[in-house]
């Protein structure tokens, strides 16, 4: 049962990542006992499963994920959200407003207008069907403040690192309030426009080094230097 | 136009361009040239520059098209009017809309289609310059535009043609050695799983010649192969340094 690549080497679709009795894990296929990439990214072999962290993949949506999306189309029932993935999202409208609300009299464009952002958690996803969103829970609703950034959405574990330390420590740094879309939108809001810059530039270096060890100390390193460059 | 030459092969056993019959033009390749995409390649083959840009999955345009079980492929080939020597209409001509349905059908097996449906990706392939043997290096390019814009895929795929000229098997021919030699055999393959996807014959051939010509095709496949991969790593190189 050999396997074929170091840990965490680059491989590319097709590459031939293990033999024999080995379970495929994401971004993977297997075929006749093998099992191949099925995506450009990084290995990781755990115990028998075989994953590949894409390094670049589009988001897909999955029941229980929180998202930020922008609406995009205003209907008579409700809205059309773009959530950053093959398929829109769908708002409803009775989902928003609590009061009992009928489409001749009401104008939704009141409560939500095309380019608002909103946090949203998906209630409802399959294959046949579009993703519905809900903002029925605390927490989530029309954003009013903050800045939204953006990344790979593969990326977003790295970002909240092992048991949260990464996040935390972000968020314990600057200050800030951070709510990380798992398709790949992040919301930032700090009590000054410069921690909102510092978190942002942090989450953007966490993107583009995700790879790379020891990574919580020199993100932490770095919004100290930032921190004092501000003050001095 | 240029002159018809009255030999494509000299004294020597050399074409044309001075390659041996079992040689490649050089070839370059680069991923991610074009950043409003979500996937993009270039690819130079001796004298063909072709871009390739894709994008998706993304909501299907228009709606009826969509398919409920699996995503629907899109191809569009356009050669550019200054890419030939005579001027060609920039309409899609025949031989455009025939060649984006064989590059579409070569690279369909390598794309997982039923993991999004109802949804598109759209492959655009732009030829700049023509020198014969288009539609291989489109494919090429077209596949690790597919692996970059993130799509899972089954393998990349890697084209690449042989053809008769003057009697003798030679790999990928230019222009010239197409319009004048007597055979051209494209083919398109899927290297680990050593799966053909493309298969087109041109002229005529015997049949151990045709043999010999699709074994010749196979061989320049698998030696494009390793330039594609180390094209599309090559974009993440930086990523890999860091972290030794």
């Amino acid at each position: 049962m050999p396997t074929f690549f170091e840990r965490r080497q680059l491989v590319t679709p097709g590459d031939l990542l293990a033999e024999g009795a080995y379970i495929p894990g994401d971004n993977t296929y297997k075929e006749d006992k093998k099992i191949y990439a099925s995506r450009l990214g990084l290995v990781e072999y755990e115990d028998k499963k075989v994953n590949v962290v894409a390094l670049k993949a589009f988001y897909v949506p999955m029941v229980g994920d929180t998202v930020i999306g922008t609406i995009v189309e205003v209907g008579f029932n409700g809205w059309t959200v773009n959530i950053n993935s093959p398929y829109p999202a769908l708002l409803r409208a009775s989902d928003v407003l609590s009061r009992p609300f009928r489409p001749q009299r009401n104008d939704l464009s009141e409560v939500l207008n095309i380019g608002d952002l909103v946090i949203g958690k998906i209630v409802a996803y399959d294959r046949a069907h579009d993703p519905q969103l809900t903002v029925g829970e605390p927490g989530l609703g029309k954003i009013t403040r903050g800045q939204v950034v953006e990344i790979t959405p593969s990326k977003i574990p790295r970002l909240i690192g092992r048991k949260g330390s990464m996040i935390s420590m972000i968020k314990e740094e600057t200050g800030c309030h951070i709510i990380l879309g798992h398709n790949g939108m992040i919301l930032v809001t700090g009590k000054s426009l410069e921690n909102e810059q510092m978190a942002i530039m942090a989450i953007h270096k966490i993107e583009e080094e995700s790879h790379t060890a020891g990574l919580t100390d020199r993100i932490a390193q770095m919004i100290e230097e930032e921190k004092t460059k501000q003050e001095g | 136009m240029s002159k018809k030459p009255e030999k494509l092969i000299d004294k020597k056993g050399l074409r044309l361009d001075g390659r041996k019959p079992d040689e490649l033009r050089p070839i370059e390749i680069e991923v991610g040239v074009l950043p409003n995409t979500d996937g993009s390649a270039y690819i130079r083959q001796g004298k063909n520059k072709i871009l390739a840009a894709v994008y998706g999955p993304r909501e299907m345009h228009p709606k009826h098209l969509a398919l409920p079980d699996r995503t629907v492929l899109r191809c569009r080939y356009h050669m550019a009017p200054f890419s030939v020597q005579e001027r060609k209409s920039p309409a899609p001509s025949r031989r455009d809309i025939e060649l984006s349905k064989v590059i579409r059908e070569a690279l369909e097996p390598s794309v997982f289609l039923e993991y999004y449906p109802r949804t598109g990706i759209d492959i655009y392939i732009e030829v700049l310059e023509a020198d014969g043997g288009t539609r291989c290096a489109s494919i090429t390019a077209a596949s690790l535009a597919l692996a970059e814009a993130g799509i899972p895929m089954q393998d990349l795929v890697v084209a690449c043609a042989a053809g008769k000229v003057d009697d003798t098997i030679v790999l990928d021919l230019m222009d010239t050695e197409d319009k004048v030699g007597e055979a051209d055999v494209p083919v398109a393959l899927m290297p680990n799983l050593n799966a053909i996807t493309l298969l087109q014959m041109d002229g005529i051939l015997s049949l151990e010649e045709f043999e010999k010509a699709v074994n010749l095709a196979l061989e320049g496949c698998r030696k494009i192969y390793p330039m594609q991969k180390e094209a599309l790593k090559a974009k993440y190189v930086n990523v890999e340094e860091v972290e030794e």
